[in-house]
């Protein structure tokens, strides 16, 4: 109760929240976006409701799909190699990417963007010397960078979160960079800095939500990364640690047997597949309809 | 010109010392691991201290450093651990197989996006726009990894047309070239396309183009004489940044497929802690990247001539 009273701002951020919605309904792609990314997001939100079984417990192994279990329920997507039910660690995996990847984007957002704004509207030597440091990173092939890390320092949720943020924040803040310098003239901006605001507040609260429009599609487009990665992580046997399920390391584990039992490796190869096409379309949704106005 | 050139060359230099440098420092922190990859978990202590001294481990980090990158320049790379030969005897055949693997996947991927991309662009919105896009937008979510097994799938399980792995074991065989090149242009061609598209559409909605529709040009002619030329400047960039990103996916690909090349190799150096071995990959993998999008400015600067060096 005290929370609505305390906030006024709550009606309109929720008709915010509605227009944007009613916008995405003009483009089609962008809706089917949309539904996949709320697909699995609420399912891994109702992951241990929904899920038939443990996804860790080995019951009955190499079954395949729609075969009843002997304690009872039924393997929707058969087991794996050891007896683990697939649509339940595929369920629960689904908590682990979608997890880890909005962290590691957000994360790498928080670097590149402070770094981004301050190159930006500053200039100067502070910008050569960040604009010079991306360049050597960027040239570099991204998985040989998250292989270096991952392989030197353990593969540890944090170390995951830790090479992406390294890796994709140069790139982010090129982005912003590029956008702070065509916005710092603004006479908004001017009117900030005559009213004696300080360079932060300038550059958090006058020319970031200026920026917002561009960064949400690469933001989408950058979580369907950061995806891609973490599965990549996964199959090269680097993502994390057993025996949680991952959709990557589900790939890895069961690949060898794909020539006999198919279903164990193509079902979480569907999953992480949709999930990536979801946030991709729901990126070129967005970008249509920014472009329209 | 040749000031550009330089300085890009520098940038060029002054990159592969730094990521050499941060490369010795970041295997530096695991220090007894090479000792336990090569005498195995069950060496003592003392095994491993004398390991590390017999091959020069001791030594302190900068005169490591330096005599590693004084005889780096010469071309003495040093010896792998893991594969107990000379660094540069097991990498050149294995750089030649990647090679081959990506001339293979560009010769296939840029003939195939630059059509799709330029049928896409040519009438924006039209049907085939949106169907070429959304394609490429399908095909570009799909990791490599998924469409391995898709392709695996398709063509080795069902269809029993193609061998499951591409180890070249007998020799140079190229069907077992089919599956990586496939799932290569397969990930990558989309984003090409969608380049190649952006760029096509909109030089499509330029006053020269307008013009030559207006005073009766076949529609074919406006498309091959004056649309092409402009619009195929932005693709070469990306095509030559393509490299980099080729760089990895041969990782994911190579490790798959089981294809004895020089991602699969940067790969297994990175975990065996092979620094030697390591870090001439990493400078081979520097080198290319830099020098493709070295190449990418200058060739921009001849396509598009409204642009100097600075």
């Amino acid at each position: 109760m005290s929370l609505t009273q305390t906030s006024p701002p709550a009606p309109k951020l929720l008709y915010r929240l509605i227009s944007a919605v009613a916008l995405l309904r003009e483009s089609p792609v962008g809706m089917v976006g949309a539904f996949l990314v709320l697909f699995w997001v609420l399912v891994a939100l109702l992951a241990p409701w929904i899920a038939p079984f443990d996804p860790n417990s080995t019951i009955l192994p190499f079954a395949k799909p729609g075969t009843p279990n002997p304690a009872g329920g039924t393997f929707w997507l058969g087991t794996d190699h050891i007896g683990r039910d697939i649509l339940s660690r595929l369920i629960h995996g689904s908590r682990t990417v979608l997890f880890f990847a909005p962290v590691a984007t957000f994360s790498a957002y928080v670097v590149g963007v402070v770094m981004g704004l301050y190159a930006g509207y500053l200039g100067g030597r502070i910008d050569t010397l960040l604009s010079r440091l991306s360049d050597v990173i960027l040239s570099f092939p991204v998985l040989v960078l998250y292989i270096l890390v991952i392989t030197t320092w353990g593969n540890t949720g944090f170390n995951i979160i830790l090479a992406i943020t390294f890796a994709s924040a140069p790139g982010i803040m090129r982005i912003v960079r590029g956008l702070t310098l065509d916005l710092r003239n603004r006479d908004y901006v001017a009117a900030a800095q005559t009213r004696g605001e300080s360079t932060w507040h300038i550059l958090l609260f006058e020319i970031l939500p200026n920026a917002r429009g561009p960064l949400i599609v690469d933001a989408c487009l950058r979580l369907g990364y950061v995806i891609i990665t973490i599965g990549v992580l996964g199959f090269l046997g680097l993502g994390l640690p057993p025996p949680d399920p991952d959709w990557g390391g589900m790939i890895n584990e069961t690949r060898s047997m794909a020539l006999v039992f198919p279903h164990m490796t193509l079902v979480p190869c569907i999953a992480i597949s949709s999930l990536i096409l979801g946030f991709n379309l729901l990126a070129d949704g967005l970008r249509e309809i920014s472009l329209r106005d | 010109m040749l000031i550009f050139a330089g300085k890009r060359l520098g940038a060029l230099v002054l990159t592969m010392f730094v990521v050499s440098v941060l490369l010795f420092l970041a295997l530096e922190f695991t220090p007894g691991d090479v000792a336990t990859k090569v005498l195995g978990p069950y060496s003592s202590e003392e095994q491993r201290r004398l390991w590390l001294e017999a091959n020069g481990y001791s030594a302190p980090l900068l005169e490591r450093y330096f005599s590693w990158a004084a005889n780096f320049v010469v071309g003495d790379w040093g010896q792998s651990i893991r594969f107990k030969v000379p660094v540069s005897e097991i990498l050149w055949p294995r750089l030649g197989n990647t090679a081959i693997l990506g001339i293979a996947t560009f010769a296939v991927m840029i003939p195939l996006s630059m059509v799709l991309g330029i049928l896409a662009g040519m009438r924006e919105g039209s049907k085939l726009d949106r169907s070429i896009s959304v394609t490429s937008i399908i095909t570009t979510s799909i990791p490599e990894f998924a469409s391995a097994v898709f392709v695996v799938a398709v063509l080795v399980f069902w269809l029993k047309l193609l061998p499951g792995t591409s180890t070249m074991s007998d020799g140079f065989d190229p069907i077992q070239l089919i599956m990586p090149v496939m799932v290569l242009v397969i990930y990558d061609f989309g984003y090409v396309t969608r380049m190649t598209r952006a760029s096509m559409a909109e030089v499509m909605t330029t006053q020269y183009i307008r013009t030559a529709v207006l005073k009766g040009v076949p529609w074919s002619r406006v498309v091959m004489k004056h649309a092409l030329r402009n619009a195929l400047i932005a693709p070469f960039t990306v095509i030559m940044l393509q490299v980099n990103w080729l760089l990895s996916g041969v990782i994911v690909v190579e490790f798959f497929f089981a294809y004895k090349g020089f991602g699969a190799l940067i790969l297994e150096a990175a975990l065996n802690k092979d620094i030697f071995l390591l870090e001439a990959c990493t400078m081979i993998t520097v080198f290319v990247a830099v020098t493709s999008q070295i190449i990418a400015d200058i060739g921009y600067t001849y396509l598009n001539p409204r642009i100097r060096f600075a």
